[in-house]
């Protein structure tokens, strides 16, 4: 394949993980921004919510699809569920202190870890995709009768991987109502902008928190549950979300939506692009250094704007 | 008593206890310890940071990879011998956390322990990048021949463990007369309330290097000396998971006491050691100890210990 | 001489005008005082002088040496020494080792105990030098925050609110204290209680909307309409 294409489908594949990022990031950035506390265990949330899809989807029987659409509302509900609890009894008992929390964090992080693998087992597991059309697509080329369109064997897409796409803009869109338009995110904006303040005003404080984890993990988990079908779900998949998240949270400024989801877009854009060029290993130390360097001599965010 | 003297007695009555148990340990046990008190020595280390000076570091797993691969690389491609290797491991230390003391300590807090993270993690895939000198998480064996310290043979339990137990015995002397010197002092100052101590006139960030140094020193020394005594450098050593054991062992232990280190890497040694025999899930019970701690007992046991019965505990 | 000298000092936080234009003179051995209502500007004025806080515009003069770029540590080096408005001592350290930690920035060894023994008899804490500072009464802790000041042997002794919560018989003491250092060391006192500021200061610096407003005597701010209009008046 010529480069042309190949940088095509590069950023289509781009376009779906930049969707799945920015679902998982904006939950892990709602969670910081709201509670100013960073989760270590996000990455855990978002392989729940792959591993809660496969178990769903093997043990209803029918179409595909109909197991596929039982996950996509239970398994982020459960999740949610699973953090409202886990904030309820460890994160609301260090007071939301910032570095305990990451401590208790990481703990949870090897408990939900370590129990799935106890029980899933170690073994990558593959959910069935509810629709999965392939959709070629034209390239065009010069040859000998001047331009002429072509269809190149490997380019294309599937029905699946758009509807991911356009499933996680519908999302992204609602948290965006949910924060600017309704009253709940007025709740949680006046927590975010100043707690004491919030509380003086007899906002429950606490149950926003709750809210807001579980929000948060409930948001990754839908987002594993759309990568299912195209990702196997595993024990160990967190890691990498979680570190992608970490990324695209700094570089959009912590705690900013807009920046996050415009960060998603281009680290999940230039992933795929940067991945034609290196190897995924030096793709992802480069990464990993960017966020330490932004976070040192730039840590609003490369987007966001210096409060003095 | 006075302090001192109690003090004294009871670092010297650990030495000469853990001097003693190599006789009558059977031989599971003495391998164990030895490896425990290696790690100890590298919990000591980052306890100086985190104890301390009050800085949580998630990223200590950088130094103690720098020491493993400066000593084992040296060795495996410069052929080095073990003394001059160790040395290599240990400048790498020095050399590694200077950088990225100068670079973290720009920042405070979350973001410190962020920036920690995410340069280890960055060291640890640098490690598997360079696979072909590094063989990344497979890692390679340092054969016996090359682990002969000055005629000492090394890969030899009775001489690792003495080994072992000279490093321990080295950074626990060297944690010891640190907190009682006033360089010490003064970090447990700053771990307390740092702006009052730059309103006294120190320069709190050339302290806060100070001890990084010291701390990623330590560490690497502990990382080349498990390299050289166990035999193996591998990249697992430089995964975020070597970065969360110090934090556990301390954690556990005691954050800020001299002795914490030892005790809380000697249970969690036991207590990983005995449930992966149970299940292959043995991370699970650091995960529950790293929650239970966070919530009920920050202070950590010899910390507890501190705040009830004995005050003078260093 | 002067000892500290601010020319066109000025901060401003986020449009909001702390500080404005001060220019202000301490001449060597002089016990100034520094007045003004709640917000008037005497705490980020004075966090320019030492160097917590980075002034906008204008320059700090030290010994006549501009230390406007020197960090904080620096100009506490030099001999300046500052006591926090709000009380941060190291509460889980002993009162000893509080002062220590000030003493040993000039001294070492054997000297570091005198020394902090004669500082903390200078403010009456010497039977409770073994207790933890967080275990100390409010009182006491701000006495503690005194003797980290003295122990430094400063030129230049900076205390922001020293009296503020402390006991009649402890604002006495505190007084006499001030005296006896008067002459050898110069003192710069934010004080709220007039009192202490009649009885303890050679001049007075009023500062009112982040401008001096009035300097003299204790006597003459007293009788100055515009100082009484502005603050003693809301006092």
């Amino acid at each position: 394949m010529d480069l042309g294409p190949y940088l095509i489908l590069a950023s289509l594949e781009g376009a779906v993980t930049a969707a799945v990022l920015a679902l998982t990031a904006v939950g892990l950035s709602l969670v910081f921004g709201v509670m100013r506390v960073v989760n270590i265990a996000h990455g855990e949330f978002f392989m729940l919510g792959a591993v809660i899809a496969w178990w769903i989807a093997h043990s209803m029987g029918g179409h595909p699809a109909i197991g596929f659409a039982v996950a996509l509302v239970v398994a982020p509900l459960i999740v949610g569920v699973i953090a409202v609890l886990a904030d309820m009894t460890i994160l609301k008992r260090v007071n939301y202190d910032p570095e305990r929390t990451i401590v208790a964090t990481i703990g949870l992080l090897y408990i939900i870890q370590q129990l799935t693998l106890m029980t899933y087992g170690p073994e990558a597991r593959p959910v069935e995709a509810p629709f999965n059309t392939r959709l070629a697509i034209p390239w065009f080329e010069h040859g000998e009768n001047g331009w002429q369109m072509i269809w190149p064997w490997g380019l294309g897409t599937t029905s699946y991987k758009l509807a991911v796409i356009g499933a996680a803009a519908g999302v992204l869109l609602g948290v965006w109502i949910l924060m600017t338009r309704t009253r709940a995110g007025l709740v949680m904006r006046a927590t975010q902008a100043d707690r004491d303040m919030a509380l003086a005003f007899g906002i429950p404080v606490e149950k926003v928190y709750a809210l807001v984890f579980g929000l948060g993990a409930a948001l990754a988990a839908l987002a594993a549950v759309l990568i299912v079908p195209i990702q196997q779900a595993h024990y160990l998949m967190g890691a990498d979300p979680l570190l992608l998240s970490f990324i695209v949270v700094i570089i959009g400024g912590l705690g900013s939506l807009p920046g996050t989801v415009l960060a998603a877009v281009l680290i999940g854009l230039s992933d795929g692009i940067i991945s034609v060029f290196f190897s995924p290993t030096l793709a992802k130390i480069l990464a990993t250094l960017l966020v330490g360097l932004v976070l040192v001599f730039r840590p609003q965010g490369l987007f966001g704007t210096r409060h003095s | 008593m006075s302090v001192t003297t109690k003090t004294i007695a009871l670092h010297g009555g650990l030495l000469v206890l853990l001097f003693a148990l190599q006789f009558v340990l059977p031989a599971y046990h003495h391998g164990n310890l030895a490896r425990i008190m290696v790690l100890a020595s590298y919990a000591v280390g980052y306890n100086i940071l985190f104890g301390y000076t009050g800085l949580l570091s998630l990223g200590h797993a950088l130094f103690f990879a720098a020491g493993m691969y400066g000593m084992s690389l040296t060795i495996q491609h410069l052929g080095f011998s073990a003394a001059p290797a160790l040395l290599a491991g240990i400048a790498a230390g020095v050399v590694v956390s200077m950088a990225l003391a100068l670079l973290a300590l720009r920042t405070a807090g979350v973001a410190f322990m962020i920036v920690t993270l995410m340069f280890a993690q960055a060291g640890y895939l640098t490690i598997l990048y360079f696979g072909e000198y590094t063989r990344g998480d497979e890692g390679f064996v340092i054969q016996q021949a090359q682990r002969m310290l000055w005629g000492i043979d090394l890969s030899q339990p009775t001489n690792r463990y003495f080994a072992a137990l000279s490093l321990f015995a080295t950074c626990l002397l060297a944690s010891l007369w640190l907190i009682r010197h006033p360089f010490g002092k003064t970090l447990v100052a700053i771990r307390e309330n740092e702006e009052r101590v730059r309103m006294l006139g120190y320069n709190t960030f050339a302290h806060k290097l100070g001890a990084m140094v010291i701390s990623g020193t330590i560490s690497a020394a502990a990382g080349a000396s498990y390299g050289l005594l166990f035999g193996y450098a591998g990249a697992s050593f430089a995964s975020v998971q070597y970065s969360i054991f110090p934090l556990l062992w301390v954690l556990l232990g005691g954050a800020g006491t001299v002795l914490g280190p030892f005790i809380g890497t000697l249970f969690m040694f036991y207590l990983i050691d005995l449930s992966s025999g149970i299940t292959t899930a043995y991370m699970l019970i650091a995960g529950v100890v790293l929650v239970l701690l966070t919530l009920f007992a920050p202070q950590g046991l010899t910390g507890e210990l501190r705040a009830r019965i004995w005050r003078w505990l260093p | 001489m002067m000892l500290l000298s601010t020319r066109g000092l000025s901060k401003h936080f986020d449009g909001l005008q702390a500080v404005q234009d001060v220019d202000f003179d301490l001449p060597i051995g002089q016990v100034r005082a520094l007045i003004g209502p709640n917000g008037a500007g005497k705490t980020t004025l004075v966090g320019m002088i030492c160097g917590r806080i980075e002034p906008s515009e204008g320059r700090v003069f030290f010994d006549e040496v501009d230390i406007t770029a020197l960090p904080a540590h620096k100009r506490i080096m030099l001999g300046m020494a500052y006591t926090f408005q709000i009380t941060s001592v190291f509460s889980r350290l002993p009162a000893a080792e509080n002062v220590a930690l000030a003493a040993r920035r000039r001294l070492h060894g054997d000297k570091v105990d005198t020394a902090v023994k004669e500082a903390l008899d200078q403010v009456g804490l010497l039977e409770r030098m073994d207790q933890e500072a967080g275990d100390l009464s409010y009182g006491h802790q701000r006495l503690l925050e005194i003797a980290m000041g003295l122990v430094q042997k400063p030129r230049l002794l900076i205390l922001d609110e020293p009296t503020q919560g402390l006991a009649d018989s402890e604002i006495t003491d505190f007084k006499n204290l001030i005296r006896e250092l008067a002459g050898d060391t110069t003192i710069l006192l934010i004080e709220h209680n007039m009192n202490v500021v009649m009885e303890t200061a050679d001049q007075v610096t009023v500062l009112n909307f982040g401008e001096v407003l009035a300097e003299g005597t204790p006597d003459e701010i007293h009788a100055n309409a515009a100082v009484q209009a502005a603050y003693l008046g809301t006092g």
